[in-house]
């Protein structure tokens, strides 16, 4: 049984299809790459599985079991959670602070929450940046602080949306070793980005997404020879030349 | 500040706190009730306004059914207004519980939240003016008795003094607590970012419901002392839109989220009301208001964490200014 199963999702917004009859397994202990041009629906997709919105009709199975339409903190809750495009990190809180609001997920007493939330950080290298304040951080601190507090919910399966992106060369090779360690530790992602070097080192499987609908899926090597995906990224008369 | 100096500083404080009553004149008993009354009111507001960032302008609503439910249980039936209280708190809680519900449900905050708390105030304000089973327009007088601590009723004043200590060191200690717990941490995350903190497992519907019941129970507390130690309430004076502005203006001014700020911004502004009211009052009724208008403007503007923010600022300040000449000396020196 897949970790995780999108059966025929579809997301309309007035008479756009955002994302339509999507369909895709992730297996466990592996990363999924999402990719497409801007406005394909990745992000929407992430949000229908996460919980943040609700598909039109489709399904999706968290280990076997239907939690389409659930809350975003009941879907945490089960062992799914995701992180944001655009930072959401606590502004006023430190960074430990930020991270034990993830830790609470999974303990009741303050301390275990610390003591787990400290344990994340120093896996994560920012155990020198615990008491900063979030606001105060680097894009690039901001980045492991988003993924910091997903990892202390303590989920099965990590949704990563563009976690790379705006970041240097030397900063992404970083962070893709980090992504590397998550995963080792047992946590089966899917990340959507648009840094194509990320994306492709990391991910097992490519869902390539255009006009919301899948285009493509297979492994990373065979993406940039696929002539739809070529097609959907420079468009038809650059692929036909 | 070391923390024995700061236990020494809130010691020597609780012991004035305790003793104010002996040797201070009646009136100023009076101007210290009225600050720890709008200190208590105004931290019961700061566990929604302040630490779940639900800002709601119906708080004068909570108040309004503490001192009604008491008074009428009272009046009809020779209940204990202590009795009363809870009756009123547990009433008033519910009644968050259902406003609550009907805008979080839908996903109502911010300035509209603050829309639906004002609406439901002015609604309950017309309906007690034109309701004579509750006194109507004219309002409810409390009957004096002499001492009777069952019945809430002192000669004085002293006796309304402790009872209202008593409420605000209640208050103060669920905030302390909040601070400090899982509950409270989950409060602050969802006012900072709702969304972040409902992808971290975090029930935001349920801890706003708590919030707002536990804020709304707490505040009509301070609504059953209100009418005791007043004696009399009415819809114009309870259910007052100035009054549910006072309320927050305490919380804002001191420094919103925070365990002291209401008690700071009272301490500060109550005495300075109350001077203005007795100066110019006669002549320019409400002129209280225009100051704390003005003290609103400047503090949003320039020291949007309030008197709190205000001290750590020069706290900080100071901090650097006594290191600055250690950090020379080691540079002269390399």
């Amino acid at each position: 049984m897949s970790l995780l199963e999108v059966q025929g999702l579809t997301r309309s917004f007035g008479g756009l299809r955002a994302v339509s009859n999507l369909s895709f397994a992730v297996e466990r202990g592996s990363i999924l790459g999402i990719i497409g041009p801007n406005g394909a629906g990745k992000t929407t997709t992430l949000s229908l599985i996460s919980g943040f919105d609700r598909p039109s009709a489709g399904e999706v199975l968290f280990k076997g079991e239907r939690i389409t339409g659930l809350s975003p903190d009941v879907i945490c809750l089960r062992g799914l959670t995701r992180t944001f495009q655009i930072m959401q990190a606590f502004p006023k809180l430190t960074v430990l602070q930020n991270v034990m609001i993830g830790a609470y997920a999974r303990h009741r007493a303050v301390s275990a929450a610390r003591s787990h939330a400290t344990e994340v950080l120093r896996k994560l290298g920012m155990a020198a940046r615990v008491e900063e304040q979030a606001r105060n951080l680097t894009l690039a601190d901001l980045k492991r602080l988003e993924i910091a507090k997903a990892l202390a919910t303590s989920p099965e399966l990590l949704l990563l949306d563009e976690v790379v992106s705006g970041l240097t060369p030397t900063e992404v090779e970083e962070l893709v070793g980090l992504i590397r360690n998550v995963r080792a530790g047992g946590v089966t992602i899917i990340m959507i980005e648009h840094v194509m070097q990320a994306i492709m080192a990391l991910s097992d499987t490519i869902v390539v997404l255009h006009h919301g609908e899948k285009i493509f899926e297979g492994p990373p090597r065979q993406v940039a020879t696929n002539p739809a995906v070529v097609q959907a990224y420079l468009g038809e008369e650059l692929a036909l030349a | 500040m070391t923390a024995l100096g700061q236990t020494f500083l809130v010691g020597v404080l609780f012991l004035f706190m305790l003793s104010a009553p002996t040797f201070l004149s009646d009136h100023q008993t009076h101007i210290l009730i009225q600050i720890l009354f709008f200190a208590y009111v105004s931290s019961c507001w700061n566990i929604l306004g302040g630490f779940a960032g639900q800002l709601s302008f119906g708080h004068a609503l909570f108040l309004a059914v503490g001192a009604y439910t008491s008074t009428m249980l009272l009046l009809q039936f020779g209940v204990s207004p202590w009795i009363g209280m809870l009756v009123g708190g547990m009433l008033a809680g519910s009644l968050g519980l259902f406003i609550g519900y009907l805008s979080f449900r839908y996903g109502i905050k911010g300035t509209f939240f603050v829309l639906v708390t004002l609406a439901f105030a002015e609604i309950a304000r017309i309906i007690a003016l034109n309701t004579s089973a509750i006194g109507g327009a004219s309002g409810l007088y409390i009957p004096i008795r002499g001492n009777d601590f069952w019945y809430l009723k002192f000669v004085n004043k002293a006796h309304y003094y402790y009872v209202i200590f008593g409420l605000l060191l209640v208050v103060l200690a669920v905030t302390a607590w909040l601070e400090r717990s899982r509950t409270g941490h989950r409060l602050i995350a969802i006012r900072e970012n709702e969304d972040a903190a409902q992808a971290l497992g975090i029930n935001s519907l349920r801890y706003k419901l708590l919030a707002t019941a536990l804020s709304a129970f707490l505040t009509a507390l301070g609504g059953t002392f209100y009418a005791h130690y007043v004696t009399f309430i009415d819809p114009s004076t309870l259910l007052n839109m100035n009054l549910a502005l006072e309320i927050t203006i305490y919380s804002i001014v001191g420094g919103i989220g925070t365990l002291l700020g209401p008690l700071l911004g009272a301490a500060v502004l109550v005495p300075i009301a109350e001077t203005v009211r007795t100066e110019l009052g006669h002549n320019y009724a409400g002129v209280h208001l225009v100051v704390y208008g003005a003290l609103l403007m400047i503090i949003v503007r320039y020291a949007p964490e309030g008197i709190i923010g205000l001290i750590r600022w020069l706290r900080e300040q100071w901090a650097k200014s006594r290191s600055l000449p250690t950090h020379h000396t080691s540079e002269a020196k390399p």
